[in-house]
């Protein structure tokens, strides 16, 4: 039977195929060059077309992995692997959601309190706005290094030099998203608050804040996507001894293009997984305030 | 007006008020004498930009004079609204939607203070005053507009304010329930005997429910007359069809356009 859920699932279903076999044939085109010098060495030159296929998917070292390479990476260093093993990637995965996430709540707090200041104050938001939206105009990779080396002059080492990057990069959605909800109720709202002689706190509280949540979250979205990008580019001048970033690093070190992509894979599932929780999370707030409707 | 011993609720002398705009100053109340008795319900008539709207959040303190002098509750509007002297009944529902309707009609009462088995028992009576027993559990989104307004006419008489400020209460919403609300409201002042000060546009609205109706013309917006209705203050809506509701809708009209309304307006 074919119902409007149906209808939805073949369209993602034929995306995914798309990409898959979009990623074979490139894996094909982009190994091609070094297989004609495999087999030159080899001095073969009668190499059916399924075979030469088969061998552009399965080289050691690809340009390009193939999809089922990834896969079987993952899958081999994921469930085969015990959780402690330093070739786990879930092990890497848990250094590098660790730091993510302790960035992101620095930084989902550090937005609000700054977006408070800012509707609440002209002159900071005069003065504040242009730093912040400087701070983003400096490319993260560039800056990540000086952070991790002065925290580290200072004696702060550990969880909280990458947290640091997190937040530096997570805090800005939130800012931007806040500043905006708590400027979202409308004047009349505000007149009764007036009528009510409430005071700073109680407009705060009952009607500003509420009305900021959907922003909250639609920001919120954004900013555990990015805290989880900043984490991975902490962890390559860190040293790179764990995480998912050190494996990208490592990987690019010994020309490990399987484990480049495969710990690539990894980090975007996770952060789908992060993105869909936070989703989650905003739809049971709204649910909860009686705003799902429609 | 008349001449027992209420007292003046609000008291207006040569009150004016000028907006300072881009294009130079905007005159929206000019020279404004009014006198507002307990029990009376007045109502502000008059077309757009004569300031009927602008006079009334003057008394709500929600906006300031610049000129003359206005007395509420024989205080300043500003002490007035410290002093929690008034329920405003704004043009929109302005129902809070992360609230239900009971906990819409909570807000006031959690903001002053009031605690929580009052807060119940007011909830209660108002809900049951505008006839919205059954819906204290709902979201505003689940009631139509109707039945939002009258929530937010629950919410404004839930803090038992002895006067009643309403904005175009019902100019959002279609003639027959805006007939119907009307005939509540009425019923409602006469039980609780609050001072009403009401702004509409429509005249029959203006005649059917007030005891004096303020006929304001814009630029410069003024009072062109003030009009005290004979009519008996226990009205039915068939009051509409009596000679007498139709001498004084006349009236009415007669004065919007002597204020030059008609012609601006159009």
């Amino acid at each position: 039977m074919i119902n409007v859920r149906d209808s939805k699932v073949l369209p993602v279903i034929l995306v995914v195929i798309a990409i898959i076999a979009f990623w074979y044939v490139m894996a094909v085109v982009m190994n091609t060059p070094w297989q004609n010098d495999v087999y030159e060495r080899e001095s073969r030159t009668d190499v059916a077309a399924v075979e030469f296929i088969q061998d552009t998917w399965s080289q050691e070292r690809p340009v390009l992995p193939s999809p089922h390479q990834v896969a079987t990476e993952v899958w081999n260093t994921t469930v085969k692997k015990k959780i402690t093993s330093k070739r786990s990637l879930i092990y890497h995965a848990k250094i590098t959601l660790s730091s993510s996430m302790l960035g992101f709540a620095m930084g989902t707090v550090l937005g609000i309190l700054l977006s408070v200041a800012i509707v609440y104050n002209q002159a900071l938001n005069k003065s504040l706005m242009p730093w912040i939206i400087a701070s983003q105009t400096i490319p993260v990779l560039a800056i990540a290094p000086m952070i991790i080396v002065v925290l580290n002059a200072i004696g702060v080492q550990g969880l909280l030099p990458k947290a640091f990057i997190s937040m530096y990069l997570s805090f800005f959605p939130v800012v931007v998203g806040m500043v905006k909800g708590l400027t979202s109720p409308e004047t009349h709202h505000l007149d009764l608050m007036r009528t009510y002689s409430a005071s700073g706190a109680q407009s705060f509280w009952k009607l500003r804040l509420p009305s900021s949540l959907p922003y909250l979250f639609t920001s919120m979205k954004v900013a555990v996507a990015i805290s989880l990008v900043g984490a991975i580019v902490a962890e390559l001048p860190a040293g790179a001894v764990a995480g998912l970033g050190a494996r990208l690093l490592a990987g690019s070190y010994y020309g490990q293009t399987i484990q480049i992509w495969s710990a690539l894979v990894v980090a975007s599932i996770l952060a789908a997984l992060l993105v869909t929780v936070i989703g989650l999370l905003g739809r049971w707030v709204n649910h909860r305030m009686g705003l799902n409707h429609g | 007006m008349n001449v027992n011993n209420r007292s003046s609720v609000i008291s207006v002398d040569n009150l004016s008020l000028t907006f300072e705009t881009r294009d130079g100053p905007v005159h929206a109340l000019s020279d404004i004498d009014l006198d507002v008795q307990d029990g009376d319900f007045v109502s502000l008539i008059g077309p757009s930009g004569c300031g009927k709207t602008t006079l009334l959040r003057v008394i709500a303190d929600l906006e300031q004079a610049t000129g003359g002098s206005m007395l509420v509750n024989g205080v300043t509007p500003a002490e007035a609204r410290i002093n929690r002297a008034y329920g405003y009944v704004f043009q929109a529902a302005s129902l809070y939607p992360w609230r239900t309707i009971a906990n819409n009609i909570a807000l006031p009462l959690e903001i002053m203070g009031v605690d929580s088995a009052t807060r119940k028992q007011r909830i209660e009576d108002n809900l049951a005053l505008v006839n919205l027993t059954d819906f204290g559990k709902k979201y505003p989104w689940q009631l139509s507009g109707g039945m939002q307004q009258r929530a937010s006419i629950a919410r404004a008489l839930a803090v038992e304010p002895d006067l009643l400020l309403m904005d175009e209460p019902f100019g959002a919403l279609d003639e027959i329930v805006r007939d119907h609300l009307n005939e509540q409201l009425l019923s409602l002042w006469a039980k609780t005997n609050k001072t009403v000060v009401f702004v509409t546009h429509s005249i029959p609205e203006a005649v059917y429910l007030s005891t004096h109706i303020v006929v304001m013309s814009p630029r410069p917006g003024r009072i062109h007359d003030v009009i005290v209705s004979d009519l008996p203050r226990e009205r039915s809506l068939d009051i509409r069809e009596t000679p007498e509701f139709l001498k004084l809708a006349n009236r009415v009209r007669d004065g919007l356009r002597a204020g030059h309304s008609y012609d601006e307006a159009v």
